[in-house]
C-alpha cells in the first residue's frame, strides 16, 4: 500500500511542522500549571501522540494550538486524578488546574493574545535562570525553547549524548529545588536577570560562530537557532533596548558568514573579507534594529557592540570604515563593560583612527593586566603599531613573542611571517 | 533554510480592488505570529498588474510590455522570505495565511539556493574566493 503509506507519512510531516510551531508555547503554558519543565514536556508530547492519532482522520484542526493545549490540559489533569487521589489535596489542585488550564487553553484561542508571549517569556526567563550555569542554561533553553533534540544539542556542542541530558536533568531538578514559578520577573528584579538570558543567547550564537565549516553537514546551526530565539525575545521585549542591540549584533554578524573563511578553512579578518558576499539582508534588519534600539536611548554593551558591527556594516570598502567613531564607541563600550579584550581592541581602533602611536599608548596602559599576560593578540597588536609607527627590530620581537603564545598553527605561520617580513623592510 | 513565499494575485486583488478591512487585519495578524516566531526575514505587498511593465529579451533585443498582462493568476501580488527549519514548517506555515480572497488563491513557496546546492556549478574554491570588483549582491543568497 505504498500510497496509503505516502499519504500517511505527509499527515505525519504535517502534524510534525504545526508541533514544532506550538510546541515551546505549550510547554510554557503548562509548565507555568505544573510547574515542572519534564512534565510539561512529556505532556505536550503525550498530546502530540493523541493528535497523530486523530488529525490524520480529522484533519489539522483551525487552531491546532488551541486544541494541542485543551488535549494536554485533560491529560494533566487525568494523570492527576490517577495519582490516585491518594490525599484530598490532590483534587484541589486538580479544579485548579481546571480553572488555569481553561484560561490557558482561552488565551490561545486569542492566538495572539499578549499573555501567551508572557508564558513563552516566563519559561525562557526560567531556563536562563542565574542559577543555573551558562553551558546549562544553553542546553536548556535549545531543548524547551529551540526544540532541538538532546542528540542534536550534543552534536551542536561537539559533546556526547549522555553528557548534554544529564546536564539538562540536572538544570531541570535545580530549577524544581529552587521552586521557580515560571513567571515572567517584573521591574528591578527582570532587569538583573535579563543578561543571564542575553548571555545564553549569544552564548549559543557565538559557539555556531566560532565554529569552523563543514565538518558535519548535519550539525544543527546554532547560529540561526541563536538569531530565532533573539527575533523571538524582541517581538516579546520590543521596548528593551539590550535585546534589540543583541539581535542588531548578530544579525550584522552572521551577515558576515559566507566571508569570514577562506577555500582552506582559513579565517578571513573582516578588513579583508570580500564584502559582496556579505548578507545585505541581514544587515538591513541588524541595522533596523540597532535604529530602534537608539532610539530607546540604548547604551548598553549590547547596543554597543552592535552599533561597532554597524560601522563594519555600512562601510562598501574597508577603506571607508570610521575608524574615529569605531573608536568613540570602544571608549564607551570600555565603561559599559569592562574587560582588558575590549581594552586590547580599542587600542586598535585608535591606531586604525589616529595612528600607531595612539594604540602603543593605550596598549601599554594596559600590558599589565593579567587577563592578558600571554594573551598572543596583545603583542600581536603591539607588534603592528611598532611596525606601521617603523621601529622594525622592536616589532620583530613582539610578532616572535607573539608566534611563542599562540596555540593555532596557522595564526603561529601568519605572525612569523610577519616577524620575517620585519627583517625584510631593513 | 530560507524560502521565498510568493502569494499569488486573485483576479479581484489585481483588479485593483482593495482588500476589505478584516482582510487586511487578518493577514496583518498573521505576520505579526511570523514575526513573533521569528520566522519572517522580510516581505512587501506589490501593485497590481497595470502598473507594471514587462521587459522581453529576445536574443540582443528587449521589448517593454505595459501591464495589466491578461493572465493575472500568475502575477505576484507579494512576497516574504522567511527562515525555517524545513519545508514542511513553511508549509505549516502558509496553510495558516488568510485567504484574502472569498474564492481561489494561491501561495508559492520556493527554497533558496545554498551552498551545497551549487556544487555543480562551483567549486568550495570558487565559492569562498574573493572576488574582484563590488558584485552588489542583493544580499538574498
Amino acid at each position: 500500500m505504498p500510497a496509503g503509506d505516502t499519504r500517511k507519512t505527509a499527515t505525519n510531516q504535517a502534524i510534525d511542522a504545526t508541533f514544532r510551531i506550538e510546541r515551546a508555547r505549550i510547554i510554557a503554558g503548562l509548565a507555568r500549571v505544573v510547574r515542572d519543565v519534564d512534565r510539561a514536556e512529556e505532556l505536550a508530547q503525550d498530546a502530540l501522540v493523541v493528535a497523530l492519532a486523530e488529525w490524520p482522520k480529522t484533519g489539522v484542526p483551525a487552531n491546532p494550538g488551541a486544541w494541542l493545549m485543551t488535549v494536554a490540559k485533560r491529560l494533566a489533569i487525568d494523570a492527576l486524578r490517577r495519582d490516585k487521589m491518594r490525599e484530598r489535596k490532590h483534587e484541589e489542585i486538580a479544579r485548579t488546574l481546571d480553572e488555569t488550564f481553561d484560561r490557558a487553553a482561552d488565551a490561545i484561542e486569542a492566538a495572539l493574545d499578549d499573555d501567551l508571549g508572557d508564558e513563552l517569556l516566563g519559561l525562557i526567563f526560567t531556563a536562563c535562570h542565574p542559577i543555573l550555569s551558562p553551558d546549562a542554561r544553553a542546553a536548556l533553553t535549545l531543548k524547551v525553547v529551540g526544540g532541538l533534540t538532546t542528540d542534536e544539542i550534543a552534536r551542536a556542542f561537539l559533546s556526547s549524548e549522555a553528557a548534554i541530558a544529564q546536564r539538562i536533568v540536572r538544570a531541570k531538578k535545580a530549577i524544581a529545588k529552587a521552586g521557580l514559578t515560571f513567571e515572567v520577573p517584573r521591574g528591578a528584579e527582570r532587569a538583573s536577570r535579563l543578561p543571564s538570558v542575553l548571555e545564553v543567547i549569544y552564548l549559543i550564537f557565538n559557539e555556531g560562530y566560532a565554529a569552523t565549516a563543514g565538518d558535519d553537514l548535519v550539525r544543527p546551526d546554532l547560529c540561526l537557532e541563536a538569531q530565532r530565539l533573539g527575533r523571538v525575545l524582541a517581538g516579546l521585549m520590543p521596548e528593551d533596548a539590550e535585546v534589540l542591540g543583541l539581535l542588531a549584533l548578530m544579525e550584522i554578524q552572521a551577515s558576515r558568514q559566507k566571508a569570514r573563511t577562506g577555500p582552506d578553512g582559513a579565517f578571513i579578518p573582516l578588513t579583508e573579507q570580500d564584502r559582496a558576499r556579505w548578507d545585505q539582508l541581514l544587515i538591513g534588519r541588524g541595522l533596523d534594529a540597532l535604529a530602534r534600539a537608539e532610539a530607546l536611548g540604548g547604551d548598553g554593551p549590547y547596543v554597543l557592540q552592535a552599533a561597532l558591527a554597524a560601522c563594519h556594516a555600512r562601510a562598501r570598502r574597508a577603506a571607508d570604515t570610521d575608524w574615529p567613531r569605531i573608536a568613540a564607541l570602544y571608549d564607551r563600550l570600555r565603561v559599559a563593560a569592562p574587560s582588558p579584550v575590549i581594552d586590547l581592541n580599542r587600542a586598535i581602533a585608535h591606531s586604525m583612527a589616529f595612528g600607531p602611536e595612539a594604540g602603543l599608548r593605550l596598549v601599554d596602559e594596559i600590558a599589565d593586566a593579567d587577563a592578558l599576560r600571554d594573551y598572543a593578540p596583545l603583542p600581536a597588536a603591539k607588534g603592528d603599531f611598532l611596525f606601521r609607527a617603523g621601529r622594525l627590530a622592536e616589532a620583530r620581537s613582539q610578532f616572535t613573542a607573539a608566534a611563542t603564545l599562540t596555540r593555532n598553527a596557522r595564526e603561529r605561520a601568519f605572525l612569523l611571517a610577519r616577524a620575517d617580513a620585519c627583517d625584510g623592510k631593513h | 533554510m530560507r524560502v521565498m513565499v510568493f502569494a499569488k494575485a486573485t483576479g479581484d486583488s489585481d483588479k485593483g480592488a482593495a482588500p476589505a478591512p478584516e482582510a487586511f487585519a487578518a493577514m496583518d495578524r498573521f505576520i505579526e505570529e511570523l514575526v513573533k516566531a521569528g520566522v519572517f526575514i522580510a516581505g512587501a505587498g506589490l501593485k497590481n498588474g497595470a502598473e507594471a511593465k514587462r521587459i522581453v529579451c529576445e536574443g540582443p533585443g528587449r521589448t517593454v510590455i505595459d501591464g495589466p498582462f491578461a493572465e493575472s493568476r500568475e502575477l505576484v501580488a507579494g512576497f516574504s522570505i522567511w527562515e525555517v527549519k524545513d519545508m514542511d514548517e513553511a508549509v505549516a506555515w502558509a496553510k495558516r495565511s488568510p485567504n484574502p480572497t472569498s474564492g481561489r488563491s494561491e501561495i508559492e513557496i520556493r527554497p533558496f539556493f545554498e551552498a551545497a546546492d551549487l556544487a555543480e556549478f562551483m567549486t568550495p574554491e570558487e565559492l569562498s574566493a574573493p572576488r574582484d570588483g563590488e558584485r552588489g549582491k542583493l544580499g538574498v543568497a
